[in-house]
């Protein structure tokens, strides 16, 4: 029992005492947490954009068609852009869109995180463009109605009327999005930036003894993504009292 | 010739789904007063709702014109969002907005499309509020109101818009019956203090003693129309008698 412990003890000064190996840790879950919020920030932008192409596209089709003229057909470019856009990043997967950004994209930089949050975030937009399209058509249609039937023309409809209750609707989702983020960018490795899992596996390399670095990562991402869904829920129940 | 005692006019509304397979209306013409209480009533079908929903184009007509305050709103070159603010809607299902309060709901579109301001479009709302008693409910979430408060609320959210015409389409459908008198007790009381009202029911109690005018609708056309006494007591049309054999 005693030699147990002495084992692990000289093993855990080994893998993250020495050398201040573990400050790897700290700085590959810091790349971690960075890539993956500003990726969601991205991922946001262009889902909100894009579930706003979408939905205006099929609530207008009819009005825009009667009015005629470039408008609807610069709306059904759009809507194009957007379906292939959506086809493309959901069919492919995130290590090879990762790749292709790294090596032929922006073969010219080897800035690896801001390739990582531009490949991230484009790979989140369009899950995330779902989640609040689904949230634009979960909201009855006669919310569009009452707004519409006071005199709000489509936009301010949605503004005013339709995307707070959908950001409340769909709040949740995104923050289970961001959590899904944290594990994705794991794979951020491949292109040499050092994040979580990429510090574990450098120590690996570095100590030739794989079950401190690696079991030590996976701890690390299980606190944060427990007590990120934990917070979560927090938000779904303080979001359900308001509803009152 | 603009004939200013004449506030809604349809020509020749036509409204067709599927190509022509379905024709919900078909050649629709009336003309609305001012100040006139319409009823119109019909079996399930019959284009009633799509008649209304056409007059502030929530419905796009196939082909016609409806002539409001002397403009064609039908005409794909007008801005239809102005006419609608004179135009206010009531729903079956009331379709308030559940992230605001009563007070909410009801200052969002005085605020934003008529620029009053916060205290303005406060002061009419609770006019309104305490008009039909609900003056203790203005902080409420629709969530918290009863279906026939909430009936009443989105009444008077229209009102606030001071709006020409009413339309309602079938107000009362959606309620308990405990709660149908309420709301057609508000009506009457629009209904007298001269409001242009259109309404799309099945209380025939109210048609008879509120409506200038019932129209009778089948098929997507206007089947007969009449003062209530002539509907209900001596209908000319069949379809009417038989309709109304079946419902009363
Ligand atoms: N979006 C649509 N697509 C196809 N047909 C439709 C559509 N909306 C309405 N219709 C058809 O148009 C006709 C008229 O419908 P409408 O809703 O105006 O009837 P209504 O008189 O209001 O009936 P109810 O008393 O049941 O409300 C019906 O035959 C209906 O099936
Ligand atoms: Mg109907």
């Amino acid at each position: 029992m005693k030699e147990f412990f002495q084992d692990f003890k000289d093993e855990f000064i080994l893998n993250f005492v020495d050398g201040n190996m573990w400050k790897w840790l700290v700085d590959g879950l810091k790349n971690t947490l960075i890539i993956t919020l500003f990726s969601l920030i991205i991922g946001v932008a262009i889902g909100i954009v894009v579930a706003s192409i979408r939905s205006t596209f099929d609530k207008n089709r009819e009005v825009y068609k009667r009015r005629g003229g470039w408008f609807y057909y610069v709306q059904w470019c759009l809507n194009a852009l957007a379906q292939v856009y959506l086809t493309v990043i959901r069919g492919t997967p995130v290590v090879v869109q990762l790749l292709i950004a790294y090596f032929i994209i922006f073969a010219s930089s080897r800035n690896g995180v801001a390739i990582a949050v531009f490949a991230f975030g484009l790979n989140s937009g369009a899950y995330v463009a779902e989640i609040f399209r689904g949230g634009i058509m979960s909201i009855d249609n006669g919310q569009f109605e009452a707004g519409r039937s006071l005199g709000f023309n489509y936009f301010q409809t949605m503004i005013y009327i339709v995307i707070p209750q959908v950001i409340k609707a769909v709040l949740p989702t995104l923050c289970n999005e961001f959590i899904v983020l944290i594990k994705e960018t794991s794979v951020a490795g491949y292109v040499g930036i050092m994040d979580l899992t990429k510090a574990g596996e450098l120590i690996r390399g570095r100590t030739f003894s794989a079950f401190m670095p690696l079991i030590a990562v996976a701890l690390i991402y299980l606190v944060v993504v427990v007590v990120l869904t934990e917070l979560v829920k927090i938000l779904e129940r303080r979001l359900r009292v308001n509803e009152r | 010739m603009r004939d200013d005692s004449v506030i809604i006019k349809t020509l020749g509304l036509k409204k067709y789904y599927k190509g022509e397979s379905i024709k919900a209306l078909d050649d629709v013409n009336l003309e609305i007063k001012r100040g006139e209480v319409v009823v119109i009533i019909g079996p399930s079908g019959s284009g009633k709702s799509t008649y209304l929903r056409s007059l502030n184009l929530l419905e796009l007509p196939t082909d016609g014109a409806i002539i409001f305050n002397g403009v064609d709103v039908a005409d794909k070159n007008v801005d239809i969002n102005i006419h609608r603010q004179k135009m206010g809607m009531v729903f079956q299902h009331f379709n308030l907005f559940p992230h605001k309060t009563v007070l909410g709901n009801m200052t969002l579109a005085p605020m934003k499309l008529l620029k009053k301001t916060k205290e303005e479009a406060t002061e009419k709302a609770m006019t309104l509020l305490k008009r039909v008693g609900l003056e203790d409910r203005a902080d409420s979430y629709p969530s918290q109101l009863s279906g026939g408060q909430k009936q009443r609320i989105a009444i008077v959210r229209a009102l606030c818009m001071e709006p020409d015409v009413m339309l309602f389409d079938e107000p009362t459908s959606a309620l308990d019956p405990e709660m149908v008198g309420e709301v057609l007790e508000l009506m009457k009381q629009l209904a007298d203090e001269g409001m242009t009202m259109v309404v799309v029911t099945h209380e025939m109690g109210f048609a008879r003693e509120v409506a200038d005018r019932v129209i009778f609708m089948c098929d997507g056309k206007i089947a007969e129309e009449g003062t209530p006494e002539e509907i209900f007591s001596n209908p000319k049309n069949p379809r009417t008698k038989q309709f109304l054999d079946s419902i009363l």
